[in-house]
């Protein structure tokens, strides 16, 4: 079955269209990167993924479940609350900046949603949580906060806490952007790493060479619409214009 | 009148300004959380009223409201004052300006969280309340602290105007002594009160700051 599904959504900002139609499936397992100029709306389509901003009308589907749907005059309804929250256990969202709770240590950060929210016994969210750890590489960590890590741990932290309530799918937005270059590398070597746990991923990113790499399929957003998607080789070799525009941007990275 | 009985009632001066300070802060620190969800509300009407109501309490001086307090109940409607109703209106009088004030700080701690906070909350399936009481919250108050600390400490000194409505607080009781016996001790004694009681507030709020130094 269809992971997640997004049909004809749309989104304006103060009349601004940001997000015009647009249609996106994800199955499980999948690894899909969205790539696109600033603005182009790469981040609300997350938002409206993830309901942390509600849609204008389209339809939002996980694994079956209509999450929203257009009520046929032009506004949109959401399912009920209960239904929402299990909804919601669907997915998780990796931050650009982190987000991590300051005043938890680490290994809190990984287990108090375990804990609090799945009703996970203690012993089984520090067993999952020390799993994780040691595969972020943050063994010694676990009673670090995060104002003494570097923003490569944090972001690993961040990707261990999303990852300790065991989601079908995982966002991630702009995961390395607030990152210094040199650290980078070190968090999209664990976003590979994840690839052997079969979660889906949507992962919207500027990292040309790495959504190359990791991906099934790249979408490529301009201006609040799919201009092209499909396998890395074929939108990475592009003949459309407006693709090639933004792939030359980065230079030898994005070509061939 | 020997030593002893002034120490003994300048102590029970101080026994009615201590009960003033905490009774004070035991209800205006959760009241002004109340009164600040009040000021954030959406409803307008209640957003309204609420900020007339801190308006007014931060407008006008705390002695006269403290004498609104006492003296309204007859003036307003005709009911007698009793002499138990001092102290309460005192207690009434400080509560109501207290969470005022501490409405204010709270409203600029909760404001001043990132909004991130609330959406990886959310993310991680927190509910409201509990994204308020375990996320949101525990950073308002290390964020506050210094501004309450503030409050208290003007708190101490606030204490003696209870005075003007004949509370037989710490200063009512110098006061009278001094005028008395004509001499300054009793306020020398007072002055030594507040400042050693200040001295005991600041050392406790800076042990709480310590104690949530622990993160940045
Ligand atoms: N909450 C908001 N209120 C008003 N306008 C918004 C809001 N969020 C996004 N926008 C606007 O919507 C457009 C698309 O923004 P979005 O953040 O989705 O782009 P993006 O593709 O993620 O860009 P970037 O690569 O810079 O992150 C931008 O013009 C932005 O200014
Ligand atoms: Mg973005």
């Amino acid at each position: 079955m269809t992971l997640l599904e997004m049909n004809h959504v749309r989104k304006s900002f103060d009349g601004t269209q940001v997000l015009r139609d647009i249609s996106l499936s994800v199955a499980q397992g999948e690894i899909v990167s969205v790539i696109g100029p600033s603005g182009s709306g790469k981040s609300t389509l997350l938002r409206c993924a993830t309901m942390l901003e509600t849609m204008d009308s389209g339809e939002l589907i996980y694994l079956g479940e209509r999450a929203a749907w257009s009520d046929g005059s032009g506004g949109i309804v959401y399912a009920p609350k209960k239904k929402l929250k299990k909804i919601q256990e669907n997915y998780g969202l990796v931050f650009q900046n982190f987000n991590l709770f300051p005043h938890f240590s680490v290994m809190k950060n990984i287990t108090d949603a375990p804990i609090s929210v799945q009703k996970k016994s203690r012993e089984e969210a520090y067993a999952l949580g020390r799993e994780l750890l040691k595969k972020m590489g943050l063994e010694d960590k676990a009673d670090a906060y995060p104002f003494q890590l570097s923003g490569g741990q944090c972001q690993r932290v961040a990707i261990a806490r999303a990852l300790a309530l065991q989601p079908k799918l995982l966002f991630f937005d702009e995961p390395t952007s607030a990152l210094d270059p040199e650290l980078t590398g070190e968090v999209l070597k664990v976003i590979r790493s994840l690839a052997d746990l079969h979660i889906a991923m949507v992962i919207v990113t500027h990292e040309m060479a790495f959504a190359k790499d990791i991906s099934d399929r790249v979408i490529f957003m301009a201006e609040g619409v799919i201009v092209e998607e499909g396998t890395p080789e074929q939108v990475f070799a592009s003949a459309n214009e407006r693709t090639r525009s933004f792939l030359g941007k980065y230079g030898d990275m994005g070509r061939g | 009148m020997s030593l002893g009985r002034m120490v003994s009632q300048l102590a029970g001066g101080m026994f009615v300004s201590i009960q003033i300070f905490l009774v004070t802060l035991i209800f205006s620190l959760p009241l002004g959380m109340v009164v600040a969800f009040g000021r954030m509300s959406k409803h307008p009407l209640l957003q309204g009223a609420v900020k007339a109501y801190i308006s007014i309490m931060r407008g006008t001086p705390l002695m006269l409201q403290l004498m609104v307090v006492y003296f309204g109940p007859y003036y307003l409607f005709g009911i007698k004052i009793t002499n138990s109703y001092r102290l309460w209106a005192a207690w009434i009088g400080f509560v109501i300006n207290y969470a005022a004030y501490f409405a204010e700080i709270y409203r600029s701690g909760i404001q001043s969280m990132p909004i991130g906070q609330y959406e990886a909350a959310k993310m991680l399936g927190y509910g409201k309340a509990r994204t308020f009481f375990t996320i949101i919250l525990p950073q308002v108050i290390k964020r506050i602290l210094p501004s309450i600390t503030n409050e208290v400490i003007t708190l101490v000194k606030d204490t003696s105007l209870a005075f003007t409505i004949s509370v037989l607080e710490m200063f009512a009781i110098a006061k009278a002594l001094a005028s008395s016996q004509t001499s300054l001790l009793p306020f020398a004694a007072a002055g030594i009160f507040y400042y050693v009681f200040n001295l005991v507030v600041a050392v406790g709020m800076e042990h709480v700051e310590k104690k949530l130094s622990y993160y940045q």
